[in-house]
């Protein structure tokens, strides 16, 4: 990424919780740094003797032993309230999709704390599934592995399946997962993601899968679990999703948090920023 | 080394609403939970329980996906322990005359092949659970735990198609039904605890230093060699001028009393004689050992899993 961009004027800064009633705050991150370790790169990269080092004295010298460090997330602080849907911009290798998974709990953090109302859950199934088996036992497999209980996901096959449209074109879903076509997989991964009701749920550019007309049921669904969700995160690259679904932005660039506001205020500060293309 | 440009920090933190207060308190005051804690041990056995049915459905769905592409399906479950016991009769009950000395030496090699094969299998996979999951512990919460224990729970799927495989064998080779064949139940209860708690052991190894699933091949063949999977410990111990604590390490190490024990359970002509004294309760003790010392090992590092 280029280091010569300029810093734009700053915008309008938050004004949240000027509110008269008191709203109750679902994720609070305070001073969130994350930081990623990479075995293997740097100075003396691949030689037995780096490796050596590292393998012994692996807490003193980390930095010597070729150890890289790639600070991604940098003192982010931020509240979430109930209700609201917040989007998260910023270009590529900003550190979005990091914080989205710290908030989740599935990365630890550096410094800093974030604290959760419940569990918040990772809108994205994808590993858990296996693509030598069914589509249906991937339905179970996938709703399993989000916590629901074997009842419950019988309730929601059905629907499960009648949302992918998986069976629109003939009886697909009893076919093993690696006979779909790219889209129909992804369809069926958002459609079981999307099945369960999450507290903080967390939804990380899913809206880009799928043909038109299932990205128009996904954005549904996705305000259809806002309702029903204490709040929603999502990272789009796709400034008009962001617009349609959120009413919050937080703009995080090379890791720190540039602006978090209004929806409009900060796509329009981006959208210079990022050369006003859409 | 860093990666960004240290560009002082924006003023935006803390977006508090009352500026007073900090976001801890504030926190605190909703009962907000710090995201990505460990939970506590009791806290973490229950949630494991309440994952139970996806731990078994995982299993269950990686021992059918194993062999779903191959044209004869399913029935590899059984034509492969077949195989795997008739090479290693060649080998060592053809060529090399191992047998001298062994009563019914088929099943007393094929009951060692599947019971060991049943251990070694669950370390490898258990080696490789989280590192070679990292997919999935990235995108979604569960306890970890889950993992080494659903590719133990397949191993022992696999186990009791093995089982069927051996209990033809043995019928065919003339052993006969006995009221013993009630004490595999146990056997292989014990030897399943154990399992899974080495395999949750070597998962937090492998996660932290993937190396040890290169490593680990070598080490499993070399206690496979030492635990009289395809001779009697007895017989080849006799003859040779060795210590005898030697011969104590070989024959109580938790590898040989599983398979020793399955052997008593099944084969009529292995007597009770031949097991080592207090078997039952070296086979519970290391069950234990391993069951209880494995959790809380992986346990301890639940928060760093999925990390870098």
């Amino acid at each position: 990424m280029a280091d010569t961009i300029t810093r734009p004027a700053e915008g309008p800064r938050s004004t949240h919780g000027t509110d008269t009633a008191e709203r109750v705050p679902t994720v609070i991150a305070d001073r969130v740094d994350i930081v990623y370790r990479v075995n293997g790169t740097g100075a003396g990269r691949g030689t037995a003797t780096a490796a050596l080092n590292r393998i012994l004295r692996r807490k003193k010298t980390e930095k010597a032993a070729g150890v890289r460090r790639v600070h991604a997330v940098r003192n982010v602080s931020f509240t979430a309230y109930r209700g609201e849907a917040i989007g998260l911009i910023g270009t590529n290798g900003s550190g979005k999709s990091t914080l989205l998974k710290a908030v989740a709990g599935l990365l630890p953090v550096e410094n800093g704390r974030i604290y959760t109302d419940g569990q918040p859950s990772l809108l994205g199934v994808n590993a858990a599934l296996m693509s030598d088996l069914t589509g249906e036992r991937n339905v179970f497999l996938g709703g399993l592995a989000m916590g629901m209980s074997r009842d419950q996901v019988r309730e929601r096959y059905q629907e499960i399946v009648d949302f992918s449209g998986i069976n629109e074109k003939g009886d697909f879903i009893t076919l093993p997962m690696r006979t779909y076509s790219s889209g129909m997989a992804a369809r069926l991964r958002f459609s079981i993601a999307a099945a369960k009701d999450h507290d903080v749920l967390l939804v990380d550019e899913a809206l880009a899968t799928g043909d038109r007309s299932f990205q128009k049921r996904s954005e549904a669904r996705i305000r259809e679990l806002r309702k029903h969700a204490g709040t929603v995160f999502l990272v789009s690259h796709n400034n008009k999703s962001i617009r349609d679904t959120c009413d919050r932005v937080l703009w995080l660039e090379r890791g720190e948090l540039r602006m978090d506001g209004p929806t409009a205020d900060v796509l329009k500060e981006y959208e210079k920023f990022t050369g006003g293309k859409k | 080394m860093s990666q960004v440009l240290h560009t002082p920090p924006p003023t935006t933190a803390g977006s508090a609403p009352a500026a007073a207060e900090s976001p801890a308190q504030l926190a605190a005051r909703h009962g907000l939970s710090v995201s990505g804690a460990r939970p506590s041990l009791p806290q973490y056995v229950r949630q494991l329980w309440a994952r139970r049915h996806f731990i078994t459905a995982f299993a269950t769905a990686k021992l059918t996906a194993q062999y779903s592409q191959a044209k004869l399906g399913q029935l590899w479950q059984v034509v492969n322990p077949l195989l795997n016991a008739a090479v290693y009769y060649l080998i060592f009950g053809v060529l090399m005359g191992t047998k001298r000395g062994v009563p019914d030496y088929v099943p007393f090699l094929v009951t060692g092949v599947f019971v060991w094969t049943f251990t070694q299998s669950s370390i490898m996979a258990g080696t490789k659970a989280v590192s070679g999951s990292l997919g999935l512990v990235r995108a979604l919460h569960f306890p970890r735990a889950s993992l080494p224990l659903s590719y133990c729970l397949q191993q022992l799927q696999q186990l009791l198609f093995s089982m069927i495989v051996l209990v033809v064998i043995l019928l065919a080779c003339g052993v006969p039904v006995t009221a013993s064949w009630l004490l595999i139940v146990p056997a292989l209860v014990l030897q399943f605890t154990f399992n899974a708690g080495v395999a949750m052991a070597m998962a937090r190894f492998g996660a932290k230093t993937p190396d040890v699933s290169q490593l680990m091949p070598f080490v499993l063949r070399t206690w496979m060699y030492a635990s009289g999977v395809m001779w009697s410990l007895d017989v080849v111990l006799a003859d040779r001028d060795l210590p005898s604590w030697v011969h104590t390490v070989l024959e109580y190490n938790p590898a040989a009393v599983y398979i020793d024990l399955m052997r008593f359970a099944l084969i009529d002509s292995f007597q009770g004689s031949q097991l080592p004294d207090h078997v039952w309760a070296v086979a519970l003790g290391w069950a234990l050992l391993a069951g209880i010392g494995g959790f809380i090992y992986f346990w301890k590092a639940e928060e760093t899993y999925g990390r870098g």
